[in-house]
């Protein structure tokens, strides 16, 4: 087993109102100094070792992201 | 006539949608989502919903589902299926139309009676209108706004794709002011807004969505 980690992002282009409403929001709870916030999304699964990257690369394009939109990022952590 | 509107678990507007399909005049026939059965039917409608919950994103796990097999391919070969909110969302998560719906620009849910311009009266569920006719129909959702590539917009302002716009106020931020698109050939279409909620002017804003269920009729007694 290995813990696989899948980072979601929209794409730089895309307008990301969460990220924007965080980053608003900070000065005004005292934190001054983040210039802006992106907001995405973080999956963790479990994997046998028979999966490979390449099957982990199509479970992050074709379903855990929507490529018209956002990218990915798979990583390998620690078994 | 025969036209089958999808439910999916959370779908919210099959009920609305069954009632205006009967009030144009087909017969209204309902598909299940575990069903890999179109049971014959001349279209479809996938209605509006929060189906699996919006779960990971809007529509992405219902293109899944065994009846969307079924559908994806039927509207390859031609079958019209019109897609309205969340049924806008599947078949972009499905490949059907280009392009994404994302959370709104301003961050809220709207709800509220809409302007639209037709901007397509070619397609299969526009034909009843006339090419710049304006409309009043609901919008209702959290993820209306739609977002591609800027030479998919081009492509489709260029081929005439975009169906409908919002005119006046855009609720969402949405490219172009764009609330509906087509495919190539306007079988296939996908709108944010919701006709099935404005066929009578005693439960809606118009009965300026009637047109929609009523067009389709007349492209498949064309076929």
């Amino acid at each position: 087993m290995a813990r696989v980690v899948v980072d979601v992002m929209p794409k730089p282009e895309i307008l990301d109102p969460q990220g924007q409403a965080v980053a608003r929001a900070l000065p005004r709870l005292g934190f001054d100094g983040v210039s802006d916030v992106r907001q995405g999304k973080h999956f963790e699964l479990e994997v046998d070792d028979s999966v490979d990257d390449e099957t982990l690369a199509r479970i992050a394009e074709g379903f855990l992201s929507n490529p018209v939109v956002e990218d990915f990022v798979v990583r390998r952590v620690q078994a | 006539m025969r036209i089958g509107a999808v439910t999916f678990p959370g779908t919210l507007d099959d009920s609305d949608t069954i009632r205006a399909i009967k009030a144009s005049g087909a017969e209204a026939v309902a598909l299940w989502h575990g069903d890999a059965d179109l049971k014959g039917v001349d279209a479809v409608i996938l209605p509006g919903g929060f189906s699996y919950g919006d779960y990971l994103r809007a529509g992405a796990i219902a293109r899944f589902a065994p009846v969307m097999g079924e559908i994806i391919a039927a509207a390859r070969g031609g079958l019209p299926v019109l897609g309205i909110c969340n049924g806008f969302q599947v078949l972009c998560e499905a490949g059907l139309l280009p392009g994404a719906l994302l959370r709104n620009a301003g961050l809220h849910f709207v709800c509220r009676d809409q302007w639209l311009k037709v901007e397509n009266a070619g397609t299969a569920w526009t034909s009843r209108y006339d090419a710049g006719a304006e409309i009043i129909i609901p919008v209702k959702n959290m993820d209306g706004r739609y977002a591609a590539p800027r030479s998919v917009v081009d492509e489709l302002e260029g081929e005439g794709r975009v169906v409908f716009r919002y005119a006046g106020l855009n609720p969402n931020g949405s490219t172009d002011d764009i609330a509906g698109i087509s495919d190539p050939t306007g079988r296939i279409v996908g709108l944010m807004p919701h006709p099935e909620h404005a066929i009578d002017a005693l439960t809606g804003p118009s009965d300026d969505g009637l047109g929609m269920f009523l067009s389709v009729l007349d492209s498949v007694v064309a076929a």
